[in-house]
């Protein structure tokens, strides 16, 4: 399928290069909509990834990439149901969730995030899976789930750690702060700083750039360099979904969704 | 090196190109959350503007708090 419009996103395939445009107001948070229409995507991409060199991953959402886990949605659902089966759904998305971005990490396919705004949580979880990550000057990027009483589930924490410092990552993850663009390309989290409104634009011409070499090389390259972290990812989950289980957690979701005078965006 | 007067006045320069409204109707005590409209999602792309500007790092967190323009420019001044 080398056109694709669902709910949450779409995606078009041309001169080698896929483009998966996350399409959800307000900031592409990850619900169950966004979730379907990664599995579709992910479904498609064995017949692109016969043709394609690249794919370029970015949002048409003015106000970032992606914030995260919709956590309206988490909270709603949770709300509704008994704390175990709350506990097992969780679990039910979190499997699914990362069987779409470990399957996007492992593509044969160049893969290149185009992130301006908010790249928050799960939506810097999923930059996080692409092999290299274009910052417009705009771009934030940030684990909050601390301020949550979580950590990140989608596999931010063992990408994390394949990529970065160590003082790095625990700068993130223990105090919860945003970085900006340049602190990204410092950490080398960021391959790329790309004006405002350049990001897409920086990513296309990189994408032209990777459609020049041989598909196999670069895919075999990329197996060699990029390993999956299977055991701590499994870990990850585990540790999670044991977390969320504490009504701490349920408080922390209560009042980012209900608390008018919250400021969800800042610590 | 700059004084905190003059890093105020930049703050709220820089606010009021961002948001587009008139500079001349901030003032370093005002509330920035009501004064410009914002949530904290357009408070964090104001943060943004200012760490580029000024070229200093401001984790949020030094933010946490401060709701007026004259604070938020000790942060920064702090920074420099």
């Amino acid at each position: 399928m080398d056109e694709y419009k669902g709910k949450s996103l779409s995606w078009r395939f041309a001169d080698g290069v896929v483009e998966l445009k996350l399409d959800r107001a307000p900031a592409n948070e990850i619900g169950l909509s966004m979730l379907e229409d990664l599995e579709r995507f992910v479904a498609a991409l064995p017949a692109l990834e016969s043709r394609a060199s690249a794919l370029i991953l970015y949002s048409e959402q003015k106000a970032g990439f992606c914030a995260g886990a919709d956590l309206r949605e988490l909270y709603t659902q949770a709300q509704k149901m008994e704390a175990k089966a709350a506990a097992k759904g969780v679990r039910e998305f979190l499997n699914r969730i990362h069987a779409v971005l470990n399957r996007l990490d492992t593509s044969p396919l160049t893969t290149i995030a185009a992130v301006h705004g908010v790249c928050f949580g799960g939506g810097f979880e999923l930059a996080l899976v692409c092999d290299l990550i274009i910052a417009d000057k705009m771009a934030r990027f940030c684990f909050p789930e601390l301020r949550l009483g979580l950590i990140p589930g989608f596999g931010g924490i063992p990408r994390l750690k394949r990529d970065l410092g160590n003082a790095v990552v625990r700068d993130l993850l223990l105090t919860g702060r945003s970085i900006n663009a340049t602190k990204a390309l410092a950490a080398g989290l960021a391959s790329q700083v790309a004006a405002e409104g350049e990001a897409l634009r920086v990513a296309r011409a990189t994408a032209a750039q990777v459609t020049k070499f041989d598909r196999t090389t670069s895919a075999a390259a990329k197996q060699f360099i990029k390993p999956l972290p299977v055991e701590d990812l499994q870990r990850e989950i585990n540790i999670f979904c044991e977390l969320f289980s504490r009504p701490a957690v349920m408080e922390g979701l209560r009042k980012f969704v209900e608390d008018a005078s919250a400021h969800p965006y800042l610590p | 090196m700059r004084t905190i007067d003059q890093t105020t006045d930049e703050i709220l320069t820089l606010a009021a190109t961002h948001f587009k409204v008139p500079r001349a109707g901030l003032a370093a005590g005002d509330d920035f959350y009501k004064k410009l409209g914002i949530d904290s999602l357009q408070a964090l792309e104001l943060l943004t503007r200012l760490e580029n500007h000024f070229g200093v790092e401001l984790p949020d967190y030094e933010v946490q708090g401060v709701s007026d323009f004259r604070t938020l420019a000790s942060r920064i001044q702090a920074r420099l």
